[in-house]
């Protein structure tokens, strides 16, 4: 298990390539908002606080990291967190920005309310059961004005043909059993539960995975998967 | 990666607090951080330098005795290594033609304004002609306002390379006198061979010191360590030819900035300017003539080197009066003569020595170095770290699509010239003037030999822009 999280070629590559988007859209949207010229070109992150929630084998974690943030990367799997753990022990420049932490987001409610700049959770919410909590945990946790960046799975007839059926039984991009397709979610039930949090949505977005290229693509159809990027209200109470 | 309730005891909660609150209340990170934070390289002294770069993190020594770790280590100091050292702070008298290029490159890193003021030559044109005919190819720009190129010797690059990377000591840590003596790459060494590739590489230096890095460069020569050590698969044309060079003292001070080149049938002979009175001689030959070469009285080798250069070009000269006539040389340096074999060899990681034709084997590996480091300076900026495979791999594709034409066009002129196959001769008479005729053929091959005077773009995707309300 160690060595299938951070083989770049091997189970979780399309994780280690979609950073090629992701990375620079979570960079580019901090850094653009606070209107600020970033302090160095290799740390435009820094002084940032960020949850990754549903943190992995710290794929997202590291490079966020590495550009400069504090990161708190939480998931609920045990092996998982000490996977991420020996491979951020090996680097010691960011050893001491990043703190894995096996935890639900809920955990972290009662003593880091307001505590954080940004609350990234990159193809994890279609895992996760009870939504609602979640959400609404992430808004609690953001300072106001911070962002909430996901990047999730439609519920479409597409997406359970490419994303679940020919993933995991025809190109074997992902393990069977990775994907649970009824708790895939689509964009509008994810608004709606932003909204009532008090999240404004600011961007939505398809993307798009090239099996052969091993390349992700921004597009305009957002019907397998998609990335959302939504902000927390300034100086006003949070909903419901 | 799933996430869902979960309840915690007191102990836990108390723990993660404490965890949460040293993570979020750290003292805030030291501003203007660079790309790179430290660098070190090594030389030890000899006959030809051997040296080697590493790019360090002095802070972070391990308490285990003697180990570092080191963002990039850059093994071997020559031009190369040099370049590419002075090249990733950024974000962090043998001879050889500098072309556009190459020179872009010596800019960025501001080692450029340093050999103009130390010495070079430029080249306003580049006549190519051969033995067996009189037909000839010539490379200038029109008018001859521009430089084509620039003939620097190889201790002045290194010398204004060495100069640009002192004033890194903040970042590049150059070490003298040492060099690597061994290397475990993980995945590829016997007895590593089980272990992630995206570990550490270790690097074992003749000083007993250890450094761990992400990412090797082996800049270490055509016999390169490190690709042995890495196991790569290597391109590679041997051409059991040796090369002859010697510094040339001409009869007589001339406007000299012309390079000149002419095909024999045993090899390519090539004349660089390097002032007004001097050139550089590049003779590539079969090993016996070559030895002969070396070894015959400096008169004999002068004279060798003017028939080389004219013979039947003389008694042809009066029906041909545009041609331009090589300058006759005068004498030779003492201990300047010198002869290397030949081969040429291209591997995904650097390793190129190529057929001196025009000596643009060292602007592939300067070439080398443009591209890493821009496919480094994007890694960087995604948060990866240096070694990342994702990243690497852009470089090694592009360098492949690149060098390889470079080296086979080079390859097939070498086996053309090689002949004195009547047919042949004909053929390559017409091919040759057919090309000098054609402009933009000869611009074809003009930015050939400046191979990535066309640097690919590293694509970026654009990230879309949330609408504005």
């Amino acid at each position: 298990m160690s060595y299938t999280w951070w083989d770049e070629l091997g189970e979780f590559k399309a994780l280690h390539s979609m950073n090629a988007i992701r990375i620079p859209w979570i960079r580019d949207t901090l850094t653009r908002k606070y209107e600020q010229m970033p302090l160095s070109l290799a740390s435009p992150l820094q002084d940032k606080v960020i949850l990754d929630a549903g943190s992995g084998g710290g794929i997202l974690t590291e490079p966020l990291a590495r550009l400069g943030a504090s990161v708190i990367g939480i998931d609920m799997v045990e092996e998982n967190i000490k996977v991420a753990q020996t491979h951020l022990n090996q680097d010691p420049h960011i050893v001491s920005r990043v703190k894995y932490i096996q935890a639900a987001v809920e955990d972290l409610v009662e003593t880091e309310e307001e505590k954080f700049d940004a609350v990234v959770s990159s193809e994890v919410v279609e895992h996760v059961s009870d939504l609602s909590t979640f959400i609404s945990s992430c808004c609690k946790l953001l300072k106001p004005g911070g962002s909430l960046f996901i990047t999730t799975l439609n519920k479409t007839t597409m997406s359970y043909g490419l994303a679940v059926f020919a993933a995991e039984n025809v190109l074997n991009l992902v393990p069977k059993g990775t994907h649970d397709w009824n708790k895939f979610i689509p964009p509008d039930d994810l608004q709606y539960m932003l909204d009532k949090n008090g999240l404004t949505r600011s961007l939505i977005h398809g993307i798009i995975y090239n099996p052969l290229t091993n390349r992700w693509t921004w597009i305009q159809d957002t019907s397998i998967n998609y990335a959302l990027h939504a902000v927390k209200a300034e100086h006003s109470k949070h909903g419901i | 990666m799933s996430l869902g309730k979960q309840c915690f005891t007191l102990t836990k909660e108390e723990k993660l607090r404490k965890l949460v609150r040293e993570t979020i209340h750290r003292p805030p990170a030291k501003q203007g951080v660079n790309m790179l934070r430290r660098c070190a390289l090594c030389f030890s002294t000899g006959k030809h330098l051997k040296l080697s770069y590493s790019v360090v993190r002095r802070l972070q020594t391990n308490s285990v005795k003697n180990e570092e770790t080191a963002d990039i280590v850059i093994s071997g100091g020559g031009m190369v290594g040099a370049a590419m050292a002075c090249a990733l702070d950024k974000f962090g008298i043998r001879t050889c033609t500098v072309s556009p290029s190459s020179i872009d490159l010596f800019k960025s890193v501001g080692a450029w304004d340093e050999i103009l003021q130390m010495r070079c030559h430029p080249v306003k044109r580049m006549q190519v002609w051969e033995s067996c005919s009189d037909a000839l190819i010539t490379f200038n720009d029109e008018n001859l306002v521009d430089d084509i190129a620039y003939v620097v010797e190889n201790d002045v690059i290194q010398e204004a390379l060495r100069r640009q990377l002192s004033k890194l000591s903040e970042r590049v840590d150059v070490r003298y006198s040492t060099s690597a003596s061994s290397f475990i790459i993980p995945g590829v060494t016997p007895g590593y061979d089980n272990i992630n590739q995206n570990s550490w590489v270790t690097v074992n230096t003749t000083d007993d010191k250890t450094i761990k890095t992400k990412l090797l460069v082996g800049a270490d020569g055509a016999q390169s360590p490190v690709r042995k050590a890495g196991g790569f698969h290597t391109v590679g044309w041997n051409y059991k030819q040796t090369a002859v060079v010697a510094t040339l003292k001409l009869s007589e001070v001339t406007e000299n900035n012309v390079a000149w080149q002419r095909f024999l049938p045993t090899g390519p002979i090539a004349m660089l300017p390097l002032s007004d009175q001097h050139s550089n001689l590049i003779w590539t030959t079969t090993p016996e003539f070559a030895k002969h070469l070396k070894e015959i009285p400096e008169d004999s080798f002068v004279d060798a080197v003017n028939d080389a250069l004219v013979s039947q070009i003389i008694a042809d000269v009066s029906s041909n009066s545009i041609r331009q006539l090589p300058p006759t040389i005068g004498g030779v340096e003492a201990k300047s003569r010198a002869s290397f074999p030949l081969a040429l060899l291209h591997s995904s990681n650097y390793a190129h020595r190529i057929h001196p034709l025009a000596g643009q084997g060292i602007n592939l590996g300067f070439g080398d170095v443009k591209e890493l480091k821009d496919v480094l300076v994007e890694a960087v900026s995604f948060g990866s770290d240096p070694g990342s495979l994702s990243h690497l791999t852009k470089y090694e594709s592009s360098r492949q699509r690149k060098v390889l034409p470079v080296a086979a066009t080079i390859d097939g002129l070498q086996k053309l010239y090689g002949t004195d196959f009547t047919p042949v001769v004909l053929l390559r008479t017409l091919g040759l003037q057919a090309t000098n005729a054609l402009s933009f053929i000869k611009v074809h091959l003009d930015t050939m030999k400046g191979e990535d005077a066309h640097n690919i773009q590293i694509q970026s995707q654009s990230i879309p822009q949330p609408p504005k309300s």
